[in-house]
C-alpha cells in the first residue's frame, strides 16, 4: 500500500523540478484559509516587484529572479513543507509571513545556511545578530512598535502618561503576547496602567472584550490582532462608539481589510507602520507600466497600492537590495545563499537609494551590521479616513525607546543563546 | 445598586443575546439531526457558501472568475449589476435548494441506511469540498455583507437603563434583530412542523424512518427539503454572523460555538437548541466576567464545553434530548 | 494467484494465531518492514523525511491511538489535539528540566503523561454516550489548550509562549534539533511506530482488546458478561491517550522542532486524525496506517501535480485541492463506507480467488 502511494508521490515530485539557475527567492504565501484575506494583498505585492525587476531590469545584476510560490495557509506544518520542498531549489532567502512558521524555521535556516528575513514579525530578538546569524528582522520588530505607539501617546499628552489606562488587546497566540513584556516595562517607567485583555482564535466574538473596555473606560486601545479579530474589534469599537482616534493598531491591524468592513464608523481608527501606503509612489506608475498592463501581475491584480501589497513589496525590495549587495561585495551576480546573507548583513538603505527605486521616503533609512539586525525600528503612525478610503500618515518615523528595548532584547537572545549552545559572534 | 450587580446584569443581557447567535447555527444541526441521524459536520461551511454566495450575487461578481481566467487567461471580475438585498437573499435561497438537491443526489441517496459515523464522515467530506468549492466560485477575500441590517448601539435601551441605574447598558441592535430573526424563525419552523403536511411527514420520519416509508412517505424527498432548510438556516446565521465580521473562511468557524450548544439542548430538540444557546451564552459571558480577570481571560472557548459537560453528566442525554432507553 | 493458502498449512495453535495467517502477507509485511528499516534510511533526504515520511509516521501513531479508543472501544473522541499538547508540553519540560535523560526516556514519560490526563477526562464517558461524549473530550481539547497557552510555567517563562526544542542525542546521533539528519529523524520516529503498532496489535487481539470491543458493540450486554465497564473504558483512554502522547511528544520535538499549541495542537488537529481513523477504517491497525498516509500524503501529492506539473496559480491549486479531497472522501464512503481498511480487505479477497473467480 504504502510503496504504490510512494511510487506515484516519486513521479509528481521528479516532475515538479525546477531548473537550478537564476536567483530563487520562494514566496511562502497563504491565500486559503482563516488568514487568506490578509496573506493575498501581501504575497501579491511580493511577487509583483520581482515581476518588475526581472520585466524592467533583467532581474537583480542580469541575474533572473524566479519566486516560486508555496501555499502555507498559515499552517506551520505546510510551511515546514514548504521550506523543505524549496530551499532545493537553491533558496536564497524565506520570509513566511508567520510568526509560527518562523519560529521553527530559525533553527532549521540557521543549521542550512539560508537567511530568514522577517520584517515586522516574527521572533523579536533576532534583531541581535550576534545570536541569529541568519535571521534578520529590520525595520522594525513587535517591540519597537509598541514603545512607538507608547511613545506617539507620550507625544499625545504632553510627556506624560502617568495614571492614564491603556488596554492591549491581544490575539491569544505567541504573535500577540510579544508586546506585553516591553508594555509592562514601560508602564513601569511611564506609570502608566496597563491592562490586557486576549482574543482567542479566531476572534469572531468578542463581546466580553468590549463590554469590559466599556465599563473600564481605558483612555487608549492598542491592539495586536490578525485575520477577523481585527474588523470584528474595530466593529465593536464602533458599537460602543469608543473613540476611533484612541484606537491604535499594530502594523498587522491596520490595512484595508480591517476597517472597510465597520464603514464609516471605523473613521479615525490609526494603525502603525513602517513604511508608506498609497499610489503616490514613482514605481507604480512602473509597476502599471511592466506588471500590470503586460498581464503578468500576481493574483486578481486588484491590490495594488493597498498596505499590505505595500508591505509585501517593501519585503521585496529588501530582500532584492540585500542579493544586489551580495553581488557587490562578491562581484559574482550568480550569489549563493551564504554571500546573500553577507548583502543583508552589509545592507544600507538610505534615502536616495529609496528614491532611486522610485520609493521616495517610503521606509526608513537604515544600515545594518553584524549586530543589529533589526534596524532602527522607527514606524509611523497612519489614520484611517473612511470618507476618502485611504490611509494617512499623520506622524513621520518615530524612534523607539532603544533604553527600554534592548535589554530585554539582549536577555531574551541569551537565553536562546544559552539553550541552543550558541557562542554570540561579533566579539 | 452597586455597580458590579449592574454590570452583571448588562453581561447577562448580552450573554442572552450572543445565546440567540449560537442558537441561530446550532438550528441547522438539530434540524438534520432529528431527520435524518446525521451530525452535519458541513453545517459551519453552509453558512459560509450561503453568505458568499450571497454577497457574490449582490455585487454581480462572476462565479469562477478565477479558475476561468486562470484557465482561459480572460479578465473577468463583475457583471457590472448590483442587487437589491431582498433578491439576492432569494436567489441565494434558491441556490441552497439546489444544492441540497445535489447532496441528496449525489451523496446520501447512496449511503442509505450506513452507519451514523459514516454519514458523519460524509458530511466531513462535503465541508471540505464546499470550502473549495465556495472559494474557487467567489474568491478567498473578504467581503463586506451589507443586506441593509442595523448595527451599533441601542440609543433606546441605552437612555432607558441609564435613567433606571444610573449607567446605559450596551446592546447591539444587530443582536436585537438576531433575536427577532431567531424567534420568526423558530415560530416558523413550529408551526411548519405541526400544521403543514411536509412538516408532519418530516417528523414521522424523524420517528421511525422504516414506519415512514411503510406509509408512503418519499424519505428522499424529506431529506432534500430538510437540507434546504437547513440550507436556509445557514443562509441566516451567515448574514448575522457575515454583517458582523465581513464574509471569510473564519465564518465556518462558527460551527464550534454551536457544538456546546447542542451537546447541552440536546442533538434532537429545537427548543433545546434555543434554551441551550441562551445558557451557554450567558454562563461563558457571566464566568468571563466574573472568574475570567482572575484566571488570565479568553476563557469562553473551553468554558461552554465544561457547562454543557457539567449538564451531561446530570442529564446524559441533554436537557431536551429524548431519553436514552436501553435494551439487550 | 497472489494470495495462496494451499500449501500454507498450520501445525500448531501459535501458528494458527498469527497475525498474518497467508504466506504472502507475512512476506509482504516482513519485506516492508526491512525496506522501512534498511532501504529508506539510505535514500531518504530532508524532503522526504519532513514533508512526508516523519509526518506519516507520527500521524500513523496517533492515528492507532485514537483507533484503540474510537475503533475498538467505541468511545468517539475529539480531545486528541489537545491529548498531542499534553504529550509536547510533557516532553518540552522533561527535556528542558533533566538535560541528561535519554530522549526515548522523555517520549515514554511524555505518553505516560498524557495517560494520566487522558484517564481523568475519559472519567465522564462513564455516564456519557455516543456523540454527547465529544463534548468531554472537546472541553478537554479546549481547557488544554488554553492551560497551556495560559500558564507559564508549562512554557519556561518565553515572551511569546513558543516552546522550541533543544538539541537531544540518541545513540551518538542527534534525534531533535536543528543538526538532526533525515534519516535519524525517520529511524527514531519509525522504530516507536514498530513497536507501538506491534504492541497494538497484540493488545486489541487479546483479553484486553476482547473486552475494549464488547464494550463497543454494546455495554450493557458486556457488562452482564462480566466486563466491568469501569476498569475498560478506563484502559482504553489510558492506553489511546499513551499513544497519542507520544504522537504529540515526536511530533513537538522531533517533526517541528518548535511549537504553539493553539496553532499546532488546535481542534482542527483533532478533526484531522477522526478523518484519518475513519477513513482508513474504524477498528483497524492497517486502518491507520492506511488513513494517516491518505490525509499526509494526498494533499502534498495534489498540490505537487496541481502546482509543479500543471502551474496552476497556488490559490487556486488549494481551493481545489480541497474539492478532490472532499469528493474523494465522499467517493470512498460510497463505494466502501468502512474505510480503506475494509477496501483492502475486499480486495485481498478478490485476489484470493483470481484469476479464477467461481
Amino acid at each position: 500500500m504504502k510503496s504504490k502511494f510512494t511510487t506515484a508521490v516519486v513521479t509528481a515530485i521528479a516532475l515538479a523540478g525546477p531548473a537550478m539557475a537564476d536567483l530563487v527567492v520562494p514566496n511562502l504565501s497563504y491565500r486559503t484559509g482563516a488568514y487568506a484575506a490578509n496573506g493575498i494583498p501581501y504575497a501579491d505585492g511580493f511577487n509583483d516587484y520581482f515581476t518588475l525587476l526581472n520585466e524592467r531590469d533583467g532581474g537583480i545584476g542580469g541575474e533572473i529572479v524566479q519566486v516560486p510560490e508555496c501555499e502555507t495557509a498559515y499552517n506551520t506544518e505546510k510551511g515546514v513543507e514548504c521550506y523543505e520542498s524549496t530551499k532545493g531549489m537553491g533558496a536564497l532567502a524565506y520570509n513566511p509571513l508567520s510568526t509560527g512558521i518562523t519560529y521553527q524555521l530559525i533553527p532549521k535556516v540557521t543549521a542550512d545556511g539560508i537567511t530568514l528575513y522577517t520584517p515586522g514579525y516574527g521572533r523579536t530578538s533576532a534583531a541581535n545578530g550576534s545570536v541569529f546569524e541568519w535571521v534578520f528582522n529590520y525595520p522594525a520588530n513587535y517591540w519597537d512598535g509598541a514603545s512607538v505607539a507608547i511613545k506617539y501617546l507620550l507625544d499625545e499628552n504632553g510627556g506624560d502618561l502617568a495614571g492614564k489606562k491603556v488596554t492591549l488587546l491581544y490575539h491569544n497566540s505567541a504573535y500577540g503576547k510579544e508586546p506585553i513584556r516591553t508594555l509592562q516595562a514601560l508602564s513601569e517607567k511611564h506609570g502608566f496602567e496597563l491592562q490586557a485583555v486576549p482574543v482567542d482564535h479566531p476572534g469572531q466574538e468578542q463581546k466580553s472584550q468590549w463590554l469590559q473596555i466599556r465599563r473600564d473606560k481605558p483612555d487608549y486601545v492598542l491592539m495586536w490582532g490578525w485575520g477577523v479579530m481585527n474588523q470584528v474589534a474595530i466593529q465593536e469599537a464602533v458599537n460602543i462608539r469608543y473613540p476611533m482616534d484612541h484606537f491604535i493598531g499594530i502594523w498587522w491591524s491596520g490595512s484595508e481589510n480591517d476597517v472597510k468592513p465597520a464603514g464609516d464608523g471605523a473613521n479615525g481608527y490609526k494603525a502603525l507602520t513602517m513604511h508608506g501606503t498609497g499610489m503616490d509612489y514613482p514605481i507604480y506608475a512602473d509597476i502599471q507600466k511592466y506588471v500590470v498592463d503586460a498581464g503578468k501581475a500576481a493574483g486578481a491584480g486588484d491590490m495594488v497600492g493597498t498596505v499590505l501589497y505595500s508591505r509585501g513589496m517593501y519585503a521585496a525590495m529588501v530582500i532584492a537590495e540585500a542579493i544586489r549587495k551580495g553581488q557587490e561585495i562578491h562581484g559574482t551576480s550568480a550569489v549563493n545563499a551564504a554571500q546573500v546573507r553577507d548583502g543583508f548583513e552589509n545592507l544600507e538603505i538610505t534615502e536616495e537609494r529609496m528614491a532611486e527605486l522610485g520609493l521616495p521616503q517610503f521606509g526608513p533609512p537604515f544600515a545594518a551590521s553584524c549586530t543589529d539586525h533589526g534596524g532602527p525600528g522607527a514606524a509611523m503612525i497612519q489614520q484611517w479616513d473612511a470618507a476618502a478610503g485611504t490611509w494617512n500618515s499623520i506622524t513621520g518615523f518615530i524612534a523607539p525607546d532603544d533604553a527600554v528595548l534592548d535589554p530585554l532584547v539582549a536577555e531574551d537572545s541569551a537565553a536562546f543563546a544559552a539553550e541552543n549552545n550558541i557562542t554570540p559572534r561579533c566579539q | 445598586m452597586p455597580d458590579q450587580l449592574v454590570y452583571a446584569m448588562e453581561v447577562t443581557l448580552n450573554g442572552l443575546m450572543a445565546g440567540v447567535m449560537y442558537s441561530l447555527v446550532a438550528l441547522g444541526f438539530v434540524l438534520i439531526f432529528k431527520a435524518s441521524g446525521i451530525f452535519n459536520y458541513a453545517q459551519g461551511v453552509l453558512a459560509l457558501f450561503a453568505a458568499l454566495t450571497l454577497v457574490g450575487l449582490q455585487q454581480g461578481q462572476v462565479p469562477f472568475a478565477h479558475l476561468i481566467n486562470a484557465v482561459f487567461g480572460t479578465d473577468l471580475h463583475h457583471f457590472g449589476w448590483h442587487l437589491p438585498a431582498v433578491v439576492a437573499i432569494a436567489l441565494t435561497a434558491g441556490v441552497m435548494v439546489l444544492m441540497a438537491i445535489a447532496v441528496e443526489k449525489l451523496v446520501l441517496k447512496h449511503l442509505v441506511n450506513q452507519a451514523p459515523i459514516i454519514l458523519f464522515m460524509a458530511t466531513i467530506g462535503l465541508a471540505y469540498f464546499l470550502e473549495g468549492f465556495g472559494d474557487v466560485m467567489w474568491g478567498a477575500d473578504i467581503k463586506k455583507l451589507d443586506v441593509g441590517l442595523p448595527q451599533g448601539i441601542s440609543e433606546t435601551i441605552e437612555s432607558v437603563t441609564a435613567d433606571w441605574f444610573g449607567y446605559g447598558f450596551f446592546i447591539d441592535n444587530l443582536d436585537i434583530v438576531a433575536t427577532v430573526v431567531a424567534v420568526a424563525l423558530v415560530t416558523a419552523l413550529t408551526v411548519f412542523s405541526q400544521y403543514s403536511k411536509q412538516g408532519r411527514a418530516l417528523r414521522a420520519v424523524a420517528d421511525d424512518h422504516q414506519a415512514a416509508l411503510s406509509v408512503g412517505i418519499s424519505l428522499r424527498f424529506i431529506w432534500v427539503l430538510v437540507w434546504s432548510i437547513a440550507g436556509f438556516v445557514a443562509l441566516v446565521a451567515g448574514i448575522m454572523w457575515g454583517t458582523k465580521s465581513g464574509v471569510q473562511f473564519s465564518l465556518s468557524l462558527i460551527a464550534l460555538k454551536a457544538l456546546p450548544v447542542l451537546m447541552l439542548g440536546g442533538f434532537t430538540s429545537i427548543p433545546g437548541a434555543i434554551v441551550g444557546g441562551l445558557i451557554i451564552g450567558v454562563g461563558e459571558k457571566l464566568f468571563e466576567f466574573s472568574i475570567g480577570p482572575m484566571i488570565g481571560g479568553a476563557t469562553e472557548n473551553w468554558f461552554a464545553y465544561m457547562l454543557a459537560l457539567l449538564f451531561l453528566v446530570f442529564r446524559p442525554q441533554g436537557l431536551f434530548g429524548e431519553r436514552i432507553i436501553e435494551r439487550v | 494467484m497472489l494470495y495462496r493458502e494451499a500449501g500454507d498449512f498450520k501445525t500448531t495453535y501459535r501458528e494458527d494465531n498469527q497475525t498474518f495467517p497467508i504466506r504472502f502477507d507475512r512476506i509482504a509485511y516482513y519485506t516492508t518492514v526491512a525496506a522501512a528499516f534498511a532501504v529508506v534510511p539510505f535514500f531518504i533526504n530532508d524532503y522526504w523525511a519532513n514533508a512526508v515520511f516523519v509526518p506519516f509516521l507520527i500521524y500513523a501513531i496517533a492515528a492507532l491511538g485514537l483507533n484503540i479508543l474510537t475503533g475498538y472501544a467505541g468511545q468517539v473522541s475529539l480531545g486528541t489535539g489537545g491529548f498531542m499538547a499534553v504529550g509536547a508540553y510533557a516532553c518540552y519540560k522533561l527535556m528542558t528540566a533533566f538535560p541528561e535523560m535519554s530522549m526515548v526516556l522523555n517520549v515514554l514519560l511524555a505518553g505516560l503523561v498524557t495517560a494520566g490526563v487522558g484517564v481523568l477526562f475519559g472519567l465522564p464517558s462513564l455516564r456519557i454516550k455516543g456523540f454527547y461524549l465529544a463534548v468531554a473530550t472537546l472541553a478537554a481539547q479546549f481547557f488544554l489548550v488554553w492551560l497551556f497557552n495560559k500558564v507559564p510555567w508549562f512554557y519556561n517563562n518565553s515572551a511569546s509562549g513558543q516552546i522550541t526544542a533543544p538539541e537531544r542525542t540518541f545513540l551518538g546521533q542527534f534525534v531533535t534539533g536543528a543538526q538532526t539528519s533525515a534519516s535519524a529523524k525517520y529511524l527514531f520516529c519509525l522504530a516507536f511506530v514498530f513497536v507501538l503498532a506491534l504492541v497494538a496489535r497484540n493488545l486489541t487481539r487479546g483479553t484486553t482488546g476482547r473486552k475494549w470491543m464488547a464494550i463497543r458493540d454494546m455495554d450493557i450486554a458486556a457488562e452482564i458478561i462480566g466486563v466491568n465497564p469501569l476498569t475498560t473504558k478506563l484502559s482504553a483512554f489510558a492506553v489511546s491517550s499513551f499513544y497519542i502522547g507520544v504522537a504529540g511528544a515526536l511530533f513537538f520535538s522531533v517533526y517541528l522542532g518548535a511549537a504553539e499549541v493553539g496553532e499546532s495542537f488546535g481542534i482542527q488537529k483533532s478533526f484531522l486524525i477522526l478523518f484519518m481513523v475513519i477513513i482508513g477504517g474504524l477498528g483497524s491497525i492497517f486502518g491507520s496506517f492506511a488513513g494517516a498516509a491518505f490525509l499526509v500524503l494526498l494533499p502534498v501529492l495534489l498540490k505537487n501535480v496541481l502546482v509543479g506539473t500543471l502551474g496552476w496559480p497556488t490559490d487556486l491549486a488549494a481551493h481545489i485541492e480541497l474539492m478532490i479531497v472532499g469528493a474523494l472522501i465522499i467517493i470512498f464512503l460510497i463505494v466502501e463506507p468502512h474505510g480503506l481498511a475494509q477496501l483492502w480487505r475486499l480486495t485481498k479477497e478478490k485476489l484470493r480467488l483470481w484469476p479464477f473467480p467461481h
